[in-house]
């Protein structure tokens, strides 16, 4: 029994259809930004790179502007672009694995989590890996490490400086041990690159995190990270589902890896750039 | 007739081949590496610590003679019983006991001796003493420094290969795994719990994974399967150590004919191909 009654019966009620045309369309204009709770209008967002215009909270960003945004004048070579997943263990949980990249493809324009290209920064030629966290949670499976590989490859041979920005959940699933062993391919080509002393500068952004962290973006010769982004081995949820405790504020965020020594430096967005080109000036000039 | 067809009562309800290997590689009594230890090598010295924070004993370390020849053994120990269990912190490595692996193996490249190493663990221990101390920095380190190492390493899987916290010991120039064993990206628990949001169909996330030594063989990651006697290792522990000893003979025999330059290039072209899936 309902203390309040409809003053009206159901069918009186004007259509849905008429209610929506009183209204102007607001959906999708406007964010709440995470950081400060306020309202920021989309545009300003983006014409920012996405962070927040009024209190600098670093919304994640997609790998292509990352890319546009470290390359001089927006202009670089992408290689690679076409490469695609075989499904090598026909993997089928809610949907198959296939349809899930089929739908990653059309929601991203990409064939998988990371664009590699190359191109000027700070005038000097260097080859970039981005991840496309949108992709499957920007997981690692046989494309991304063959892509980070042969972007590795192409530094060793023209002794161009790598950067690979992060942004993933760890291994993908959906290629079960394939996916682990990309770690170890790309992190043998790491010891060439080492061992070659060409430079590789690893950006960890929101979220990096499983056999990412625990792989290449642990292994850069700096390794930096945007702030406030969530960067870890294991999960929060996991971590506190096994040690049965709260976690402490601030967690696996970089400003705490920092802290504990994990981390170069947290370099906000808009200096990355001039921040990559000073490291490399300093370790490639003559 | 066959009486059992025709009869109402549902058949019990038969495992999936691979839920059953999970079964056997997380046996309570199977054996674990310091059995094997024990089994195959002689004059073991363990070694402890990481020269900078602690002793992982979860990760057990030291000098060993191999047919009388010095070979050096880091090994993932579960504990066979509660006690040694919560010793060795369920197998589960922190940072120290990857840094304890590695300085180890570089200690062995040093001294040119073979690195033997065994695989059982669930996965790197996910705690807040881990992640501050950089477990993802350890795990990924391992990984690279492995690869240059110019001594013969060989990666035996004994029973749980669990994601990262496997691999940071597995980059070999041989990759054996025993029969029952398992090698996994995630636990079957995990993955049920993300993509059916169910931890209790861990069985059919075991059958999608392909974790098998069987599957691990057909997708070209690993060099040999080891056979297990009838019904696992556990049933018999001294038949499983024979077959491991002959697998070792063998590899240390191959890997003997290779410089250490050569070991190098070994090891970086058998990764550098591994899961070509892609087109």
């Amino acid at each position: 029994m309902s203390w309040f009654k409809r003053d009206r019966p159901d069918d009186k009620k004007p259509k849905a259809i008429d209610e929506e045309s009183k209204h102007v369309k607001t959906e999708g204009l406007w964010q709440k930004c995470d950081g400060c709770r306020q309202i920021v209008w989309k545009k300003d967002l983006a014409a920012n790179w996405n962070i927040c215009p009024k209190c600098g909270h670093h919304f994640r960003i997609d790998a292509v502007s990352r890319i546009r945004m470290l390359f001089d004048g927006g202009d670089y070579e992408v290689f690679d672009a076409a490469l695609h997943s075989t499904d090598p263990l026909g993997f089928v949980d809610s949907k198959p694995y296939v349809k899930r990249l089929e739908a990653a493809r059309l929601e991203t324009g990409l064939r998988d989590a990371l664009v590699a290209a190359r191109g000027k920064l700070g005038g000097r030629q260097v080859e970039i890996c981005s991840m496309e966290v949108r992709f499957i949670g920007g997981s690692m499976g046989a494309v991304v490490g063959e892509k980070i590989t042969r972007a590795i490859e192409r530094s060793l041979a023209s002794r161009s400086p790598l950067v690979i920005v992060s942004a993933s959940g760890g291994a993908r699933m959906q290629e079960g041990a394939v996916s682990l062993m990309q770690m170890c391919k790309i992190c043998s080509a790491l010891m060439r690159l080492d061992q070659a002393r060409v430079p590789f500068i690893s950006v960890l952004t929101d979220p990096t995190t499983g056999g990412v962290t625990a792989s290449f973006a642990m292994l850069g010769d700096l390794n930096i990270a945007e702030p406030g982004a969530l960067i870890g081995f294991a999960g929060p949820r996991v971590i506190e589902q096994t040690i049965r405790q709260k976690l402490p504020e601030g967690f696996q965020r970089s400003e705490f890896l920092v802290k504990h020594g994990m981390l170069d430096a947290v370099v906000p967005r808009l200096e990355l750039k001039a921040y990559i080109a000073r490291a490399f000036d300093f370790f490639c000039q003559q | 007739m066959d009486p059992e067809i025709t009869s109402d009562a549902p058949a019990p309800p038969e495992l999936h081949p691979a839920w059953k290997r999970v079964q056997l590689a997380r046996h309570p009594k199977r054996p674990h590496s310091l059995d094997y230890i024990d089994r195959l090598f002689t004059d073991f010295q363990e070694l402890h610590g990481d020269r900078s924070f602690a002793d992982d004993p979860a990760i057990v370390a030291g000098l060993a003679r191999f047919d009388g020849r010095p070979i050096v053994i880091v090994a993932e120990e579960k504990g066979r019983n509660t006690k040694e269990r919560l010793q060795h912190n369920f197998g589960m490595p922190k940072p120290e006991g990857y840094r304890k692996a590695l300085r180890i193996m570089q200690l062995a490249a040093k001294f040119g001796r073979p690195v033997i190493t065994f695989l059982d663990t669930t996965g790197a221990y996910p705690g807040i003493d881990a992640e501050e101390r950089g477990q993802a920095e350890a795990i990924a380190r391992n990984l690279r420094e492995m690869a240059r190492l110019a001594i013969p390493v060989i990666v035996v899987v004994i029973g749980e290969g669990g994601s990262g916290g496997a691999l940071a010991l597995g980059v070999g120039n041989t990759v054996l795994m025993f029969e029952n064993a398992v090698y996994s990206v995630i636990s079957p628990e995990s993955c049920a719990s993300i993509i059916y949001r169910d931890s209790g169909k861990a069985e059919r996330a075991a059958a999608a994974l392909r974790l098998t030594a069987e599957d691990l063989d057909q997708l070209g990651l690993i060099d040999t399967i080891i056979p297990e006697p009838e019904g696992g290792a556990q049933e018999d522990p001294e038949a499983a150590a024979e077959n491991l000893r002959q697998a070792l003979r063998h590899s240390l025999l191959d890997l003997a004919a290779l410089s250490g330059e050569q070991l190098v290039e070994h090891r970086y072209a058998k990764f550098r191909k591994m899961g070509n899936f892609f087109a």
